[in-house]
């Protein structure tokens, strides 16, 4: 994570960014900035992710999150500067790419076993029908299953991996949703808000198993989040989006009232309570800290992915 | 050897009637995995209108059914979200290409002076112990591509049908398989639609499809198992309605499998209360 601030448009850094030294960064954006349907969501975003790192992205709704991760995905191209992912232009390597969308979680009545699930993510892209029998694929199945099983045992799932995933709760179905971006062992992980929906508990076990996955696993790990506290633990990096610029840093180094009131240009505090968990106030808009995306949702105000 | 399987209508049945089982059981899980069940229910109204159609401009009924039914099924894809068209637009459009069916009804048994009186009825409740051998052939061939172009795009198609916003991500052609799916959802609605007539298409495309689903929860499994009880219950109905006299083929077939279907439904619900005592929801 390169600490870079980005002030305001008159102040610009006048000294080159400080990349990693070691290796190419397995994201990397240079003033970068994203147009949807007309209106300039971002810009001028610099932001550098070396392998191993788990990084949020955090901002009040609307500001483009989701649309950063649909950037590097190559699903949603860059308006202006220069955006790398995995040494290569977004969109190029993204079979090395696990990648989680936003999502309501699924219907009751699926009745498809989670492991059925998490094996679409191996090879649910082939044509064809995987054939019983034959001694030459029988080798490359029982490859695949043990990947599977592999997968589903590092996300702690194996007790309920048989059962229908319709059937499952929020925090299992996102565990095996989890696996299934794991089981193709991706080099980077994009998550769009995966710990909506899950209640505290299972908030802070995903976010201790995807900080488990970047540091132990050496996967980087870029997540979107309402809310930084069950993630705060872990994190190496926070992207804040707001008014149309980012705050890159450590967490310590953007969600702090300095930083966060040069962002949005007007006085934010940050407020640390008694249990370490952090609250942001008198943000110009909703505060995107710890806040119910739903409730607040300022009219007119929309989430770049839609 | 083929003196064992009877007379030959009853082979050409059989002929047809297995592969176009095989098709709509394929199809079927999928319909009933995307909830898109009603899709083909649509489909079949337009297999009606389509078919008489043909017969009141002089043409064989088969080229009405498959034009009506593929392009109508691109069609819905086309104007849906996501190749899902919404329901009110279904029922409302589809009530009146069902009444145009029966414009085109009148038309037939009143202008032509060939006309089969009781096209009607063929159309809406199948007539599978009157085709030619031709037919049967031609039938049975088109419901074999049916089911191999099923079985190519069964896994892409299951994970889009699953998980459509990774799927896309993974480089799944997400829209061009809706559309590929709706063209083979079209293809076996008008093949079904011969065998067991329109009114009767979805019990055809639902029942072997849904009690699959109830029996296992391993996908390709149980698309292998929906269209082996497709084909049993086909035999099945076949079996029953020329051994019976008074028993139209339609009416046997889908007896054998909503019957299959309810067992397995109650197999459950016993297995359920057993299961768990304190359960109050059975389904």
């Amino acid at each position: 994570m390169t600490p870079l601030t980005r002030l305001d448009d008159a102040v610009q850094p006048s000294a080159p960014p400080a990349w990693p030294s070691t290796g190419d960064p397995v994201v990397c954006l240079r003033g970068a900035a994203a147009r949807v349907g007309g209106r300039t969501l971002w810009r001028d975003v610099d932001l550098s992710v070396a392998a191993g790192e788990f990084v949020a992205v955090l901002g009040p709704n609307g500001v483009g999150k989701s649309t950063l991760v649909k950037t590097i995905l190559g699903l949603q191209p860059a308006a202006a500067g220069e955006v790398r992912v995995l040494g290569g232009r977004p969109g190029r390597a993204n079979h090395r790419i696990g990648y989680l969308p936003q999502r309501r979680g699924f219907d009751a009545t699926l009745r498809i076993r989670g492991v059925d699930v998490v094996r679409l993510g191996l090879d649910g892209d082939r044509w064809g029908i995987p054939l019983p029998g034959s001694a030459r694929f029988a080798r490359r199945r029982r490859a695949a299953e043990a990947r599977v099983a592999e997968v589903i045992d590092l996300v702690g799932a194996t007790g309920y991996a048989h059962r229908p995933i319709g059937q499952l709760s929020g925090g299992e179905q996102q565990r095996l949703l989890i696996a299934q971006a794991l089981v193709r062992r991706p080099a980077l992980l994009l998550l769009d808000e995966p710990l909506d929906s899950l209640d505290l508990p299972n908030q802070g076990a995903v976010a201790a198993l995807l900080g488990h996955v970047a540091h132990a696993e050496g996967v980087s790990v870029m997540i979107v989040a309402h809310d930084v506290n069950p993630l705060l633990a872990y994190l190496d990096g926070v992207v804040y989006l707001a008014h149309g610029a980012a705050v890159t840093g450590t967490p310590d180094e953007v969600i702090n009232g300095p930083a966060l009131s040069r962002l949005y240009g007007s006085p934010v505090e940050v407020l640390c309570t008694s249990d370490g968990r952090l609250v942001v106030v008198g943000a110009p808009e909703p505060p995107a800290v710890h806040a119910d995306r739903h409730a607040d949702r300022p009219s007119g105000a929309r989430d770049g992915s839609r | 050897m083929t003196a064992l399987l009877g007379p030959p209508f009853l082979q050409h049945a059989l002929l047809a009637g297995t592969a176009i089982a095989a098709a709509a059981g394929l199809v079927g899980y999928f319909l009933v995995l995307r909830a898109q069940v009603f899709t083909g229910d649509a489909l079949s109204h337009v297999a009606f209108t389509g078919a008489l159609a043909a017969l009141a401009f002089g043409l064989d009924a088969r080229v009405g059914l498959f034009a009506a039914t593929i392009g109508i099924a691109v069609l819905m894809g086309a104007l849906g979200r996501r190749g899902r068209a919404d329901d009110v637009v279904i029922g409302s459009v589809f009530a009146w290409i069902l009444g145009m069916g029966v414009f085109f009804l009148t038309l037939y048994t009143t202008t032509r002076s060939t006309a089969n009186g009781a096209a009607g009825v063929t159309v809406l409740f199948g007539s599978i112990f009157g085709l030619s051998g031709a037919q049967a052939g031609v039938a049975a061939a088109v419901a074999v591509a049916v089911c191999l172009g099923m079985l190519l795009i069964a896994r892409p198609l299951l994970f889009a049908s699953v998980d459509e916003a990774v799927a896309a991500a993974r480089g799944v052609p997400v829209r061009l398989l809706g559309y590929g799916f709706l063209v083979l959802v079209g293809a076996c609605t008008a093949e079904a639609t011969q065998a067991v007539g329109a009114l009767l298409v979805l019990g055809l495309l639902a029942a072997p499809a849904g009690t699959a689903q109830r029996l296992t929860h391993r996908p390709f499994l149980a698309l292998a198992l929906s269209a082996g009880l497709a084909v049993a219950e086909m035999w099945a109905g076949l079996g029953l309605s020329y051994a019976i006299p008074h028993t139209p083929p339609s009416f046997a077939i889908l007896a054998a499998a909503a019957l299959v279907y309810a067992a397995v439904l109650v197999a459950g619900a016993v297995r359920d209360r057993r299961g768990r005592s304190r359960q109050h929801a059975v389904t």
